[in-house]
């Protein structure tokens, strides 16, 4: 380009300034400063949380009180009675360990078999496709409608609820999962390549890291959907040899029409998924994903 | 130096040479169509070379260092390292990339370094973490060993890749434009850096760029390559030029020299493929 970009113009010159910086000490104005209390707090995600829960807490207890009919909707106050008298005889927390037996159960077999699928799909192209095209047609599929079948194949029991719960778990990790290993940039994998890595090792040392927030993402998915299969499959199927769960427990006190017991169950189920949430997810991700800079 | 355009290293050469490159064809696939990336391309890389591939975008000179490092299986022509056939990727030819994020995000430096010296079985942990450290020393970052990747900078990244990389003790350094997404001031530091690093060490290295400068700054040895497909155009001797002769005479005619040799007779063609 030979012509000046402002043509017709010319720069009028003009003096030139030097001036010296000052030193940080030099400054007047304090360089750090502490924040208030307040402020310090509203930086804290769980206390925004709490403010959120408080104000649901409070909405709940002036509706319940303008309805004013402990049958139908009790207020909150009357159903954390219920609640620590239910954990006080003990039942409560008999309910839950049954729930968490079977969960846990459901959600390890889930795991594992979503570990296995994900792990073919990243070793091939017929892996993949095997995947997406499973995942394509189960994922869709209310884990809860296969109850009916599993109770046909695997009678009433603890074996019906683990298959409905694994099917519930296992689409959600594996799509995420794969998803997750797809999405690995390059220069990883060939780093990863480059060290002289292959198969499980590469798959365990490269991908699974660098795809833990997808795959973090998915496991919380998978938690999410088997709670939620693992209470709806109580509620329909009851009890099985003695021990019911949570949703048996919700299920009895509604026929006995112990409503603020019902809603204690369903506080309990709550508080639980908001514990595992914000407190055993959280935690697995500060010290992972959060702290390696891969997620906010 | 001769001005004359001369045809590459000839064969005899062999003998003496790390790295041969014979007659090779690249080519890889699109969806649509399969690409030749570089055509019937040969040279030798000597013990102690800092060799550079110039050219243009679209020359194949990215692809000839992946071929180098394993990733891409020539069509035709023969990769030899030390005598031995290259046929995947391995820690023998460690690689440097463009981006940013070939660095673990779930390693600090120092892991990140020791890794791949624990992953190749070359050294037990405590002796891995504590070569890790030299390297890291070297190319600076003592103050940064604990940190992890995601709070670094664009330049102390590629430090610890080139750290990570030669604390393998390679063959051979392959360095695919290692400081293309850097900052100008950054990248003339690192430049140096590396020339620092060659005298103290002395390692051998194949090094990517579109730049003419660079090439002549960086490269013992360059070669230039033709666009669409690459071809070798020229293989010319840079060792005497470091950054104190940027502005000299010689360092300006060789500058041009090349400059001409890539744009003379394809500006036309260029223009019309970058319109497009």
């Amino acid at each position: 380009m030979s012509e000046s970009y402002y043509t017709g113009r010319r720069a009028t010159p003009r003096p030139e300034i030097l001036r010296k910086p000052l030193q940080a000490s030099e400054i007047g104005a304090p360089v750090q400063e502490k924040l208030p209390l307040a402020l310090r707090l509203a930086d804290q995600s769980w206390a925004r949380r709490l403010l959120v829960i408080a104000c649901v807490s409070l909405l709940w207890e002036i509706n319940a009180r303008v309805i004013n009919n402990t049958l139908l909707f009790p207020t909150f106050i009357e159903t954390t009675i219920a609640l620590f008298r239910a954990i006080a005889d003990g039942v409560l927390l008999e309910r839950v360990a049954t729930s968490f037996r079977i969960l846990a159960m459901g959600y390890g077999a889930g795991m594992l078999a979503a570990a296995i699928l994900t792990g073919l799909a990243a070793g091939s192209r017929i892996g993949a496709d095997i995947l997406s095209t499973l995942t394509a047609m189960f994922n869709p599929l209310p884990a809860i409608a296969l109850l009916p079948l599993a109770l046909l194949w695997f009678g009433l029991g603890t074996g019906s609820i683990v298959f409905v719960v694994v099917h519930s778990v296992l689409w959600a990790v594996a799509l995420n999962t794969h998803v997750g290993f797809r999405s690995v940039p390059d220069a990883q994998r060939m780093a990863g390549q480059n060290y002289g890595l292959r198969g499980l090792r590469y798959v365990c040392l490269i991908l699974v890291p660098a795809a833990l927030p997808s795959i973090l993402s998915g496991l919380k998915i998978g938690w999410a959907f088997a709670w939620r299969t693992l209470i709806a499959a109580e509620l329909v199927f009851g009890v099985s040899s003695g021990a019911g769960g949570l949703g048996w427990f919700i299920f009895e006190r509604r026929n006995a029409l112990e409503t603020a017991d019902v809603f204690a169950g369903l506080m309990t189920v709550i508080l639980i998924g908001l514990f595992v949430e914000s407190v055993i997810f959280r935690a697995v991700e500060n010290r992972t994903v959060i702290r390696w800079g891969m997620q906010r | 130096m001769d001005t004359s355009p001369q045809p590459p290293a000839k064969a005899p050469q062999n003998a003496t040479a790390l790295l041969n490159v014979r007659d090779v064809t690249l080519r890889y696939k699109t969806p649509e169509q399969i690409v030749t990336a570089t055509w019937r391309v040969s040279f030798d890389v000597r013990e102690g070379d800092r060799f550079v591939l110039l050219g243009p975008s679209g020359c194949g000179k990215s692809t000839l260092l992946k071929a180098v490092g394993g990733f891409i299986e020539p069509a035709e022509g023969k990769i030899m390292l030390r005598g031995q056939p290259v046929l995947r990727p391995g820690p023998d030819r460690m690689m440097v990339f463009q981006e940013f994020d070939q660095l673990l995000p779930w390693k600090t430096v120092l892991a990140n370094v020791a890794f791949p010296l624990i992953a190749a079985g070359r050294a037990k942990r405590a002796e891995a973490y504590e070569r890790a450290r030299v390297y890291v020393e070297k190319v600076g970052l003592a103050r940064a060993t604990d940190a992890y990747p995601h709070t670094l900078s664009g330049g102390m990244k590629q430090r610890v890749a080139i750290a990570r990389a030669m604390a393998m003790k390679p063959d051979i350094l392959l360095m695919d434009e290692p400081y293309a997404a850097l900052d100008a001031l950054t990248r003339r530091r690192m430049q140096e850096e590396l020339l620092g690093l060659w005298d103290d060490i002395g390692f051998t290295t194949l090094f990517v760029t579109h730049s003419i400068e660079e090439a002549i700054i960086v490269g013992s040895r360059i070669l230039v390559l033709s666009p669409h497909p690459g071809q070798v155009m020229a293989e010319l001797d840079a060792s005497t030029f470091d950054h104190r002769h940027l502005g000299g005479a010689d360092f300006q005619s060789l500058h041009r020299r090349i400059h001409t040799m890539l744009f003379a007779d394809s500006a036309v063609a260029d223009a019309e493929v970058t319109h497009e």
